[in-house]
């Protein structure tokens, strides 16, 4: 135990914001925002040096909540939004939030290439299998024999695996966690943040209301029986064989990350305009 | 966990308190945003009475300033031993659930502070933990009294003939 620390000290209260959250009593999402507070309280940054990017979906609501720099952008587009962001201001920590509808359909094409651009961000998706702000149809990481009134029979399609597309993809840090455990939500975004280039925490967040019988994922989830690996090849082979329930840090590669030469001196919008000139 | 002094497990004691604050707090802004304010205003009390006991701490530590935290993922369970888990709300649910909350929460403070006096502690520590059992015993006893001048749910609370949201 360290000496008492600064009164000054932000704490993860300090990174929320007055506007309160909408989401359905007992989201898993509640404690991503709580695990994303309590990480930027640990990394001992400030709001205005944090951006949050987002796309659409509950979990895309999230830059509303925190006190940092918010984006909520387009469907599906959470990512490149970042990455510019990233590249021209490369001193902000940026987060990305997104859900597996948003993240993995409607922007699985930009997850892909974010992946292999490796800039240095923190793609946070929280994973519920199922679109829940649009009422519950089936996602990409919705089991094939999950039945809804819009898929009777279940969607009878293999699910997304987006850690092992992660990694296929180029992926730098590669992360599972549990919404029921937000402290450690907290420790892997805090890793995450801290690891150079892409970094995707994945979150198993239940939604209590259009698949109520997630709340048995807290029996199910246990830590990762192993240590993290900067192996490609070991990874693969853990990943492929991983049931969905390993929380913990899965990968660390070291691959550098994407640096921007960004000239000293920025152009007028007029001489960027005669660089498209045709 | 070991607990080497007195500063440390008070400064783990305090970090509990706070964490079980914290979720009440946020219990209570779920429900009110969920119009079920009945059971928003009991959680804030079940926060201000808990807020109570971390205040008391840093008055019986002579802390002026937060004492440095353990750092969040130490617990030996996912969260802290008197904080309620985050799924564990109903938008119908009534006063008597979140009393069934509380309760499950201060037996396993209970169950956290005996441990703690069980373990091969520094007598001081073991004193305060004993300490801290006790209080924790009695605010198991006052829960159950509460819980008696609560009307216990019919069966079917949970039924929504009109529900918010129903799937396409």
């Amino acid at each position: 135990m360290n000496a008492p620390i600064a009164a000054t000290m932000l704490q993860a209260k300090d990174f929320k914001s007055d506007y309160k959250p909408v989401w359905c009593p007992g989201c898993g999402d509640y404690s991503v925002l709580t695990g994303i507070t309590k990480a930027l309280a640990m990394l001992e940054l400030r709001p205005e040096n944090v951006a949050v990017v987002s796309g659409i979906g509950c979990s895309s609501r999230i830059p509303a909540y925190t006190t940092c720099y918010g984006f909520h952008g387009v469907h599906g587009r959470s990512l490149p939004a970042a990455t510019g962001l990233k590249v021209a201001r490369p001193d902000l920590t940026v987060l990305v939030a997104s859900g597996d509808g948003d993240g993995y359909s409607i922007g699985g094409n930009h997850f892909l290439h974010a992946c292999r651009r490796n800039v240095d961000l923190t793609y946070i998706v929280m994973d519920n299998h199922v679109y829940g702000m649009t009422k519950g149809q089936p996602s990409p990481t919705t089991e094939p024999d999950w039945k809804s009134k819009l898929a009777p029979g279940g969607t009878g399609l293999r699910e997304f695996h987006p850690l092992v597309i992660a990694l296929a993809s180029g992926a730098n840090f590669i992360a599972r966690g549990f919404s029921g455990d937000p402290n450690g939500v907290a420790a892997l975004i805090a890793e995450a943040v801290r690891h150079p280039g892409f970094s995707f925490v994945e979150i198993l967040s239940p939604c209590v209301t259009f698949r109520p019988e997630q709340r048995e994922w807290k029996q199910a989830v246990r830590p990762a029986p192993v240590e993290p690996t900067d192996d490609p090849a070991r990874a693969a082979r853990r990943l492929m064989t991983d049931d969905g329930f390993n929380i913990g840090v899965l990968y660390k590669g070291s691959r550098p990350p994407f640096n921007a030469a960004i000239p000293a001196e920025s152009k007028s919008v007029e001489e960027l305009e005669c660089q498209f000139r045709l | 966990m070991p607990v080497p002094t007195l500063e440390d497990f008070m400064s783990r004691a305090y970090a509990m308190e706070l964490e079980a604050t914290e979720r009440y707090a946020q219990f209570a802004e779920q429900l009110d945003t969920h119009n079920n304010r009945e059971v928003a205003q009991m959680f804030r009390k079940l926060a201000q009475i808990e807020a109570l006991h971390a205040r008391r701490i840093l008055e019986e530590m002579g802390w002026s300033s937060l004492p440095a935290m353990p750092p969040a993922f130490a617990w030996d369970g996912e969260e802290g031993p008197e904080t309620a888990p985050f799924d564990a709300l109903h938008y119908l649910m009534q006063p008597y659930h979140a009393l069934e909350i509380a309760l499950r929460c201060e037996l396993q403070a209970v169950k956290y502070f005996d441990g703690v006096a069980a373990a091969d502690v520094p007598q001081r520590v073991r004193a305060a933990a004993k300490e801290m059992a006790e209080e924790e015993r009695e605010h198991v006893a006052l829960i159950k009294d509460w819980m008696k001048k609560v009307p216990q749910p019919a069966a079917g609370w949970d039924e929504d003939p009109d529900p918010p949201r129903m799937s396409e």
